[in-house]
Order: structure tokens, then C-alpha cells, then sequence
């Protein structure tokens, strides 16, 4: 029966992207930690760590996002033996995927900075831990900010992807709302948004972040 | 025992030999310039002293500590050999007194208190006491080869290494940088500059070494060599960089 879009659905899809961003904000901290050693391994002076965390962003960047959530969905309980719910599944799915393309820009952000900051805390007699704690990553922070807020940017809009898995968020709400009421401009309009009512503070507070970094230096 | 101690090294970036059997020796106190053109092998030279370049033969040895061996402790020798680059290599996200403290505080462990008399004291010493809080960006560029200095001061190093430090600067400020050396000669230090300002190295430097293709080609007292070049390879670079 099609009934009409109401207020309601509006409240539904709000609901609705409370898991868009609660699923975001645990794909970001996963994926963070992951990033974190994926792109200290790729900057490493040892050969073997880079070359796996090269193979590891190789990897997950080569399949498409959505296998990885069928991999993880269907796959953990045929390899595994383990059921895993459409939450831990997509969680799984999602940092794995974000820590390679955090694990990427990162890298490229401590590579940024010149080799000769590395080689001035050398020569003091810094060790390679110190001259990435103290003067390679607080330079590179400043550098990372923009293309990592981003990253976060397009992860809020890829949890819809987690639909295939039947995890509920707010693209999926959309179109269950859609087969309700028959609006589709009216519903995906309101879909719109609030994914832009997300995004948005977001590349705002990027902007501030870095000017305030400038100052600050 | 001799403080530096280079003995047949050789260096080489893929086929290409950039240190063909250098040997020297450099006692405490001396102040050795080194020149030669560029590609002479000179910067490689100080920077396979300090470690930053490991060597494919012979031995450099280092206030006892044999830099060239696998293994060696670099860190504790760069506690004892302060290298100051041509491009400053400050650290633009610190301010001056943090640049300066920073080894001393994360390598030596001097609390926060005596770090910034460290600062102040090495700062006085470039005459430069009054920028400790400004950052490298506000100075200009001799200023901050001053505070690179300063910054290997703070180390309190038995040897400094100077790698062409006044090839960014104008002249002017290349006079306020030179006053600076000088200054650091006249203490004691045991240094050994690559440098082109060869009124410089006459005046201050015990001794010159002239590099050509990878070898030490002549070397003696900055006067004899400077003036009586043996080799017409020396004869040929003097002409080119006195006129």
C-alpha cells in the first residue's frame, strides 16, 4: 500500500543515518590503527615491512569494496566457521578497506617532508623512532589533515555499500522508504541532504583545523 | 690516537666511485678546509665521517669508535660529532630554543629548565641570544645557519663538520656566518669545513685538503697549498675560484 511521505520518514531517515555515522566513526578508528602501521611499515628502513605493507595496500585496493564485505559476510562463517553479524561484518570490511587508503596518504604525507629533516635529526643522534615522533609526523600532521577529512568524507558515503549486507543505514532506509510512499525525488532529495548535512561541517572544520595548524605551526 | 682517522675509503653510489681510497688522519684542534669542484667527492667525505653514508671499503674511525664497521653506535657517535648542512635543516615546526634543545632533551635527557639555559648560552655564543623564541621562517637565512650552529653547540660535540654552509647566502650574510666560525675555531674546536671561500680558509684553517675525482689530490698548510698548488689540477681550480 503507498502511503504518503510524511514527517515521519524524515525522522526514520534520521534514525537511519545514525548508523551511517556510527558505522563511519568505527570504520575511521579501525581503519586509522591499520593506516597507522601500514604507512610507519611503508616508510620503514626495513625492506621486508614495506614490501608487506605495500602488498597489503596492493591488495585491498585492487578489490572492490564491495567483495570485501561479501568476503567477510559470507566468507568468515564458510572459512572461519564463525557467524559474524552485518555490524561486525561491515566493520571488518570498512576499516580493512580504509586502513589501505589511510595507510596510502599517510605514507605520502611523511614522505613529504624533505629527507634532509630526516638526516638533521640523524646527525644529532636522534633514532629513527625520535625523528619520526618529534620531527617528521608533527610536520606531516599539517599536510594530512585535508586529504584525510577527505578520505572521511567519501567513507561516510560509502557505508551505503553495507546495504548488500543488509545493514540498515541511511541510503538503505532511503529506498525502503522510497517503496513505501512512491516519492523517489521527495525521499532521495531528503536522503541528499542529510548525507550533505554530514559532510559538509566537516570540510568546514578541515579548514579551520588548518588554519589554526598554521598558526600554531 | 688521532680524533679522525680515514683510512683507504672508498665510496660508491651504484658503479659510480665518489671516494676512491681517501686516507686521513685529523688531530684534535685542527681545522681542516676542504675544496675542490663539485662532484670531488668533499660533502661525501664529512658525511661518511659522521655515518650518514656507509662506506663499501677501508675504515673510518671516529674518537675510537669505528663508524665504518656494521654495528656501530652511530647515536652515540653523533652525540660527539655535530654536522651543520648547507641548507640549515632546521626544524621550521620548532622555535628556535626548541630546535637547539630537542637532542639534548630527547638523547641526553637535560630537563626543561636547563634546556633553555643551554639554549640561551649556545644563542650568545652565534650572538643571536634575543630570537630563542622566534621560528625559523621569521629569520633570515644567515640567521638561521647561525641557529644551526647553535644547535650543534648544544650537543657540547668534539668535532664539527660544516658542509658548504655559506652556498645559500649572499655575501653579506655569508660575512655574519664566517664570524660565527671563526669564533667556534678560536675555542678549540676540532672542525672540518667543505667550503669555496678560500680567504676564509687561508686565514683560519691549519690545513687544506684539495680534492679532484675522488682522492685527496694535494694537501698541507693552507698558505703552501693555497699559494704553491703542486699539480696542475689545483693550479687549474685556483685560477677558476680566485678570479
Amino acid at each position: 500500500m503507498i502511503r504518503e511521505f510524511a514527517a515521519i520518514d524524515v525522522y526514520y531517515l534520521l534514525l537511519a543515518a545514525r548508523w551511517t555515522l556510527a558505522l563511519t566513526a568505527l570504520a575511521f578508528v579501525g581503519g586509522g590503527l591499520f593506516g597507522i602501521v601500514v604507512a610507519l611499515m611503508r616508510v620503514s628502513p626495513f625492506m621486508p615491512l614495506r614490501a608487506l605493507g605495500a602488498a597489503y595496500v596492493n591488495v585491498v585496493q585492487g578489490i572492490p569494496l564491495l567483495g570485501w564485505l561479501f568476503v567477510f559476510f559470507f566468507g568468515l562463517p564458510i572459512l572461519a566457521g564463525v557467524q559474524v553479524s552485518s555490524w561486525v561484518a561491515a566493520t571488518i570490511a570498512f576499516s580493512f578497506y580504509a586502513g589501505a587508503f589511510l595507510g596510502e596518504i599517510w605514507r605520502g604525507c611523511l614522505q613529504a617532508i624533505p629527507r634532509q629533516q630526516w638526516e638533521a635529526g640523524a646527525a644529532l643522534g636522534l633514532g629513527f623512532g625520535e625523528q619520526l615522533r618529534h620531527v617528521i609526523v608533527p610536520q606531516a600532521v599539517r599536510v594530512a589533515i585535508p586529504p584525510t577529512v577527505g578520505f572521511l568524507v567519501q567513507l561516510i558515503k560509502n557505508t551505503s555499500l553495507g546495504a548488500v549486507i543488509g545493514f540498515v543505514e541511511l541510503t538503505r532506509e532511503g529506498q525502503l522508504t522510497n517503496a513505501a510512499t512512491y516519492r523517489p525525488f521527495t525521499v532521495y532529495i531528503a536522503v541528499a541532504a542529510i548525507y550533505f548535512a554530514m559532510c559538509f561541517p566537516l570540510t568546514q572544520l578541515s579548514r579551520r583545523l588548518e588554519r589554526r595548524l598554521r598558526v600554531a605551526r | 690516537m688521532s680524533l679522525v682517522e680515514l683510512k683507504g675509503v672508498v665510496k660508491r653510489f651504484g658503479t659510480n666511485t665518489v671516494l676512491d681510497d681517501v686516507s686521513m688522519n685529523v688531530e684534535r684542534g685542527e681545522i681542516i678546509a676542504v675544496i675542490g669542484r663539485s662532484g670531488s667527492g668533499k660533502s661525501t667525505m664529512l658525511r661518511c665521517i659522521n655515518g650518514l653514508e656507509p662506506v663499501q671499503g677501508g675504515t673510518v674511525v671516529v674518537d675510537g669508535e669505528t663508524v665504518s664497521a656494521p654495528g656501530a653506535d652511530l647515536r652515540a657517535l653523533r652525540q660527539r660529532v655535530g654536522i651543520v648542512f648547507q641548507s640549515y635543516n632546521l626544524f621550521p615546526h620548532l622555535s628556535v630554543e626548541k630546535n637547539i634543545t630537542l637532542a639534548p632533551r630527547v638523547v641526553k635527557g637535560i630537563d626543561p629548565g636547563t634546556a633553555r639555559e643551554l639554549a640561551l648560552g649556545v644563542l650568545r655564543r652565534v650572538g643571536l641570544a634575543e630570537k630563542i623564541d622566534a621560528y625559523p621562517d621569521q629569520l633570515s637565512g644567515g640567521q638561521q645557519q647561525r641557529v644551526a650552529i647553535a644547535r650543534s653547540l648544544a650537543m657540547q660535540p668534539k668535532l664539527m663538520l660544516f658542509d658548504e654552509i655559506t652556498s645559500a647566502l649572499d655575501p653579506e650574510l655569508t660575512g655574519e656566518v664566517l664570524k660565527v666560525l671563526e669564533q667556534v675555531a678560536a675555542e678549540g674546536m676540532t672542525m672540518i669545513l667543505v667550503t669555496h671561500e678560500m680567504g676564509f680558509a687561508r686565514r683560519v684553517a691549519t690545513r687544506v685538503v684539495f680534492m679532484h675525482q675522488g682522492r685527496i689530490w694535494e694537501e698541507g698548510g693552507a698558505r703552501e697549498v693555497l699559494e704553491k698548488p703542486r699539480t696542475p689540477e689545483l693550479a687549474t681550480f685556483l685560477d677558476a675560484v680566485l678570479h
